[in-house]
């Protein structure tokens, strides 16, 4: 059976002008363009950056909106402490390189502060993520905030403005959004709201990693095929790590695997894999019978409206 | 399906709308194309059935396919749009799914507002209804030049054709009213799948294409401007100045109107001042030309004092420059619009105080004609006078939808409270 992605596999194209645009420029026009909008709109937007495959295509796409000058925003790192070492590392290089300010949220300052209760070393921080980026946007009075989501990943997500409000209380009331009409983004809010905008809305997973191919983005290693150990647990790899320990009864297998999404390591799944290279990671992407999610995502599988739920609450 | 060009790009780009009543299938119809086109992830289908089964819908209920929050599956209804992606060998769509509920009529102009087509729901046994006209009136108000009419539930009266064709005549009527350009019609089971995506035997009377097969034809990607001279020349509402290196000052924005030339003469608005752009360029260097949708930044001969808000625009038929506007406004206020109500206005890239000096009339959904009143309650659409602040820099909407496009902000809390739409409605009988 043909895979939702492989049905994107046109190589018809069209002149418009002297140069040809295909749909990759057109949506990444669009993103510089919400970029630029959300920049001269609000006061102090920040960039919220994991490190993920998204959020890298997200900073790529500052970089183009906004050089040769600084970027006119920082960046936040949302640390859960669950991290991939790769991911941290790559992080810090990506950072450094463009020169540009790094803010580090952390979930464990948010714990040691008493502000959410610790789940242990081996319990999930995902959602205690909320309490740590609602308190940071308070403390730095940010009325922006950019993210990487995109529509196709889930259904609550799919319902979402491009210029999501936030209330008093960083919720997002699905409701009573604000109406959105043609590319006119409205980015005033009162003192306390805040807006979360998502350059990336129009994004599928097959045109971000068409995208990272094409403009040669570079992303951690763990998003390449690697062999690593893994235990397999609610039908998900779990990497064996100082977060992860195999339970009793569960069976440790040395397999080659890459992730296809990147969050906290006690939530995220690894899927076998043998694609190294951007080249066939998109072979994969294109052929996948699973969605990005529904392959990788504990922190979905809690309830039918898990991600609707927790974006209430203020969630990435 | 061949597996080696996955890294070839597709390059058309097709928006469309869901349009129609609530109840006559829009989110089951758009649940069917997805999953017979195998646009579903197993997983994605998988949640659906479980969810279907656990509400006891009885059979799998296709809508839950976008109707995705709580409240929705819930109450069975959609709320608000939901945007799925869906791709074929010759063109990669956008789907909005709109709500079909008056109510959310400010939800449904969200998701019509950036579509190129329209796909219009009707139920075969009640046909067209009174939500259904509005749905397409707002649709081809804001310039929705295409519709593929689906006319659904047509196993419920047995694929009677004759029935069929006095649905098809009447929505037919109405587009022509309404002046939209194309019309195909189809009979089909969103719920069966008849003629969705494949024809199906149901129907051997019909000889039109599918949904998909519509889908496929329909013209592409001319919301943001193209090359038929239909438009309007060339503008470029100035989003942001970038700094380059040295004293080099640039301006960024998206094109919009027609290709913007390096070598172009322009004008500098509402300045007024004529120069020649001497760049085009993005990050990865000059381009010759640039598309309509395309973000660039451009450098000019004259070092005139540019900012945001300001418009680049081809000094042949430029646009208008003026403090006084004639404009169609969709309300969306729970508090009517009245003259003398003072708004923020926010036209491309530019925001201004603004003053409503005089409601002209309220647009009559049933007999698509203008009837005075003074002012505007939530959902009519009406012909107000508005006076700015500031200069704005417009074109008639049904030349561009981007220069001639506006919202409507309250001032207080910052909410969007009006679509606004430069000129007279368009949709009117001419003359």
């Amino acid at each position: 059976m043909p895979s939702p992605n492989e049905q994107t596999t046109a190589v018809e194209t069209t002149t418009r002008g002297a140069k040809t645009f295909n749909h990759l420029d057109l949506l990444e026009s669009q993103a510089i363009f919400i970029m630029r909008e959300v920049a001269a709109e609000c006061e102090r937007p920040v960039l919220l950056f994991s490190g993920g495959k998204d959020s890298a295509v997200l900073l790529h796409l500052a970089v183009k909106a906004f050089r040769p000058a600084g970027f006119p925003f920082p960046v936040m790192h949302v640390d859960t402490g669950h991290n991939f070492p790769e991911v941290l590392s790559f992080i810090d290089e990506t950072i450094t390189s463009l020169g540009e300010r790094l803010i580090v949220a952390k979930v464990q300052d948010s714990i040691d502060k008493g502000r959410v209760a610790d789940p242990g070393e081996n319990g999930s921080r995902n959602r205690l993520q909320t309490t740590t980026l609602l308190d940071a946007i308070t403390e730095h009075k940010f009325d922006a905030a950019f993210g990487g989501a995109r529509r196709d990943e889930d259904k609550a997500r799919a319902k979402e403005r491009v210029l999501s409000f936030r209330d008093a209380f960083g919720q997002w009331e699905p409701r009573k959004q604000r109406p959105e009409l043609w590319h006119l983004y409205q980015g005033k809010v009162l003192p306390g709201e805040h807006l979360r905008a998502f350059p990336l809305s129009d994004w599928t997973e097959l045109d971000i990693w068409q995208y990272i191919a094409r403009e040669n983005i570079a992303l951690p290693s763990i998003y390449y095929a690697h062999e690593r150990e893994v235990v397999e647990r609610d039908g998900m790899l779990l990497a064996v790590s100082q977060f992860v320990h195999p339970h009793e009864g569960e069976h440790v297998e040395r397999l080659s695997v890459r992730f296809r999404t990147v969050g906290d390591a006690t939530l995220t799944g690894a899927v076998r894999s043998t694609a190294s290279t951007v080249e066939e990671v998109v072979e994969e992407v294109a052929g996948a019978r699973v969605s990005e999610r529904g392959a990788t995502r504990g922190d979905d599988k809690f309830s039918e409206t898990a991600m609707e739920d927790r974006k209430r609450e203020g969630y990435f | 399906m061949s597996s080696t060009t996955h890294r070839e790009e597709t390059t058309d780009l097709l928006r469309f709308a869901t349009v129609g009543s609530v109840d006559d299938g829009k989110s089951t119809l758009i649940g069917r194309l997805l999953v017979d086109t195998k646009q579903l992830f197993d997983d994605q289908l998988d949640a659906v059935t479980e969810a279907s089964v656990r509400r006891g819908t009885g059979e799998v209920d296709l809508s839950f396919v976008t109707d995705g929050l709580r409240a929705e599956r819930e109450q069975g209804i959609t709320i608000d749009v939901a945007y799925r992606y869906a791709a074929t060998p010759s063109r990669k769509f956008v789907i909005a799914d709109c709500p079909g509920h008056v109510q959310y009529t400010r939800n449904m102009a969200t998701g019509a507002s950036t579509a190129d087509l329209a796909l219009v729901v009707i139920d075969a046994q009640s046909g067209m209804k009174e939500q259904t006209r509005r749905h397409c009136c707002i649709a081809a108000l804001l310039g929705v030049s295409e519709f593929i009419v689906c006319v659904n539930k047509m196993d419920l009266i047995d694929w009677d054709a004759k029935r069929f064709d006095a649905v098809e005549a009447d929505v037919r009527d109405l587009a022509a009213a309404l002046g939209v350009k194309r019309v195909t019609v189809v009979p089909v089971s969103a719920l069966l799948g008849d003629n969705v995506v494949e024809h199906g035997s149901t129907s051997p009377w019909y000889r039109g294409p599918t949904v998909l097969g519509a889908l496929e034809l329909a013209k592409a990607g001319d919301w943001a401007g193209d090359e038929t001279g239909e438009g309007t020349t060339t503008r470029l509402p100035v989003q942001w100045v970038i700094r380059q290196v040295g004293e080099r000052r640039s301006y960024a924005g998206m094109v919009a109107g027609a290709p913007l030339v390096a070598g172009q003469r322009v004008l500098v608005l509402p300045l007024g001042k004529e120069t020649t752009v001497t760049e085009v360029s993005t990050y990865d260097g000059p381009l010759d030309s640039a598309a309509p949708g395309i973000s660039v930044s451009v450098d000019l001969e004259h070092d005139f004092d540019v900012t945001r808000g300001d418009m680049i625009a081809d000094v042949v038929n430029p646009p208008t420059v003026t403090s006084a506007i004639e404009a169609t406004v969709c309300w969306f206020g729970a508090h009517p619009l009245k003259v003398g109500d003072r708004i923020r206005l926010k036209h491309t890239t530019h925001s201004t105080p603004a003053r409503v000096t005089a409601i002209e009339s309220v647009l009559k959904i049933d007999t698509l004609s203008l009837e005075p009143k003074e002012e505007l309650e939530e959902n009519e659409i009406g012909v107000v006078h508005l006076a700015t602040a500031t200069p704005l820099v417009v074109d008639d909407y049904s030349k561009n939808r981007i220069t001639g496009s506006f919202v409507l902000i309250d001032e207080k809390d910052h909410t969007t409270l009006a679509a606004g739409l430069v000129g007279l409605p368009q949709i009117l009988p001419q003359g």
